[in-house]
């Protein structure tokens, strides 16, 4: 077997914003967009590796999902502790500035953490969850 | 249950105000996350969101279990384990480092939170150096919300 790591989920609930996000400021490309208002599946990634992608879409579109899971599942999006991803940069701090200087949400600047490394974090316009590490 | 088309209309309309009441909370609690070492109080976090500081602490509680001040208190305990541990500052040193006012209130809920007073821990985290970086992560793990059944006296 030859897997690789190719594609993960994150809720959005304003695709523009989601997209405006990944897109302006953490610099990824757009790769698919397909759908309309707010059932769009949108694919993002960073530049030069086609091999990983973010697929941005609507939560709680499986149709097993009850009325009552859904709305848990976006409550949780809005209180913050429902989607995150976890980044990595060989350069956290200037990436953070980076970030910062384009106006996201600051949730942790860069700190040596207790668990052996630097990272920072933000919030996308989701309400997720964006973890940038240090890797040497 | 919705009975008319006005009625649903109505419920939509109450849902996305409750999420933006939640996401309202959300800004509150990642403001404590990015800024516990300022001197932050819960009636500055409220000022922040145009509520009052009971209002917030309610509202804090009822969507994350835990009262703001309990967890900002929690945010700067876990912070200031990890500055103790690297044993290069004084305690009072540590409790200013992580936007305490009070030496007293910050050993008080340190000990409520770890177990042991910051004194002690520090102690005991020199005499664990050596000891593999694994375990004394699993040791020393950080502490969020066991107390959580204690009542909060600091509840605005």
């Amino acid at each position: 077997m030859n897997l690789t790591i190719h594609t993960t989920v994150l809720p959005h609930e304003d695709p523009d914003a989601s997209v405006a996000f990944y897109r302006d400021v953490l610099g990824f490309e757009v790769r698919t967009d397909v759908g309309t208002g707010t059932m769009r599946w949108i694919t993002v990634g960073p530049v030069g590796q086609p091999g990983t992608s973010i697929l941005l879409g609507p939560p709680a579109v499986d149709p097993g999902i009850t009325d009552d899971e859904r709305r848990m599942i976006t409550d949780m999006m809005a209180k913050g502790t429902y989607g995150w991803i976890l980044l990595a940069s060989d350069d956290v701090d200037a990436t953070f500035d980076a970030v910062q200087a384009k106006g996201a949400e600051v949730v942790q600047e860069p700190v040596d953490q207790p668990y052996g490394l630097r990272d920072c974090a933000f919030r996308d316009p989701a309400g997720n969850l964006v973890r940038i590490r240090a890797v040497a | 249950m919705s009975s008319t088309p006005a009625d649903a209309q109505k419920d939509a309309q109450k849902e996305a105000q409750r999420r933006r009441d939640l996401a309202l909370l959300r800004r509150v609690r990642d403001r404590m996350d990015r800024e516990y070492a300022q001197p932050l109080d819960v009636e500055a976090l409220a000022r922040g969101v145009n509520m009052s500081a009971g209002h917030l602490s309610r509202q804090f509680k009822a969507a994350y279990g835990e009262s703001p001040y309990s967890y900002l208190m929690t945010r700067r305990i876990e912070r200031a384990m990890a500055l103790l541990r690297r044993g290069d500052l004084s305690v009072t040193d540590v409790c200013f480092e992580v936007g305490c006012q009070s030496l007293g209130t910050f050993s008080t809920r340190f000990t409520e939170l770890v177990g042991m007073s910051p004194s002690s821990y520090r102690q005991a985290a020199r005499e664990m150096k050596g000891v593999p970086s694994c375990v004394v992560k699993q040791v020393s793990r950080p502490v969020r919300n066991q107390e959580a059944s204690v009542g909060d006296p600091h509840l605005a």
